[in-house]
């Protein structure tokens, strides 16, 4: 029982590889997740031009910071004169939980060399970063998996945005398509992936409450962080002797 | 194609803090030694980390979003295939909002 959370790490004899077919096999089993990232994309590009971005700001947005929560959050600061200060401060809060992310895909990643696995790191996303995750709990170790997976996200993104942007008013709700929930839609089928058995239900379960908790009392994203948090850390303490 | 220089000191200041972020937690990492319930805490934060996300949509926005959960996590444990899974959610909830009405 003691160990189910850290079967999958690698052993100290065993090779992290980095290879094209690592790559490839990343983009290719990123296309339904790309498909739900060129909506959530174009409805960024479509609400840039009321926010005051012009189409080169939103390409460069898109491009240079490739994270959806707080490009959003961005468009809703986005009013003149700018609040420069308030737009990155609240992008490091909102984007916290990376440095969870990160820190779970070190034991792999720290054994690539420093270059490419901190170029490799600019993709990792939300998406990426859990279908990382279920590639390394199935035994697989092509740490190259998230560049392929990134870089199809990141097109999709890129592309999108410029859409939405240039050609705007077409796409006005997507939530009457049920389109707003095709990211929940894939983060559940993710999770379905990472069951691992029954010590699973108290981290999970406390990590439900504590976010929709904190959804509810604080602003912005801090709920994906407290929520990740509470979870992760009952689950040690609870097998902690 | 115009930007202004706050709009553009603003994006790259975005731009870096958010890739800081992404180095951030393997920077750390690397350059302490793991103990054992590090590593055991490590194991358990992508499943934290999903559940957040989801749970308030998933449980406080209404039985179209509870119900079409249900539907994708079942669609997904029987055919592991995550497109399919993500269509049964979309088609759920807007078969729920619209026919039905749930909102």
């Amino acid at each position: 029982m003691s160990n189910t959370s850290i079967e999958n790490k690698p052993t100290t004899e065993e090779q992290v590889s980095f290879t094209l077919s690592g790559i490839l096999t990343g983009a290719r089993k990123s296309i339904p997740i790309a498909i739900s990232a060129f909506a959530t994309g174009l409805v960024f590009g479509v609400l840039a031009r009321p926010a005051g971005l012009s189409l080169l700001e939103a390409l460069l947005m898109s491009g240079l910071v490739f994270a959806g929560a707080s490009q959003f959050i961005a468009l809703g600061l986005w009013m003149m004169p700018l609040p420069v200060g308030a737009i990155i401060f609240t992008t490091l809060i909102v984007n916290l939980r990376h440095m969870l992310m990160g820190a779970s895909i070190s034991p792999w990643f720290s054994r690539l060399p420093a270059a490419r696995a901190y170029a490799t790191l600019f993709f990792m996303t939300d998406e990426s970063w859990a279908l990382l995750m279920g590639e390394f709990a199935r035994g697989k170790r092509n740490a190259a998996f998230l560049l392929g997976s990134g870089l199809t996200l990141y097109s999709a993104w890129l592309s999108a945005a410029l859409v939405g942007r240039a050609f705007g008013n077409a796409l006005q709700d997507p939530s009457r398509w049920g389109l707003d929930f095709a990211f929940t839609a894939v983060f559940i089928a993710l999770l379905v992936g990472l069951w691992k058995g029954k010590g699973d239900i108290l981290p999970w379960v406390v990590a439900a409450i504590v976010a929709v908790a904190a959804a509810h009392w604080l602003p912005g994203k801090w709920y994906i962080l407290l929520g990740a948090l509470a979870g992760s850390l009952i689950g040690v303490l609870r097998h902690a002797d | 194609m115009q930007i202004s220089l706050p709009a553009l000191l603003a994006i790259l200041g975005m731009a870096c803090i958010t890739y800081l972020t992404r180095i951030s937690g393997l920077a750390l990492m690397s350059r302490v030694t793991l103990s054992k319930r590090v590593e055991a805490w490590l194991g358990y934060i992508p499943g934290a980390v999903l559940v957040a996300i989801i749970a308030p949509t998933v449980l406080t926005s209404g039985p179209a979003e509870a119900l079409a959960a249900l539907a994708t996590a079942l669609a997904a444990i029987r055919t592991r295939n995550f497109l399919l899974a993500m269509l049964v959610g979309v088609g759920v909830v807007w078969i729920l909002r619209t026919l039905a009405g749930l909102k």
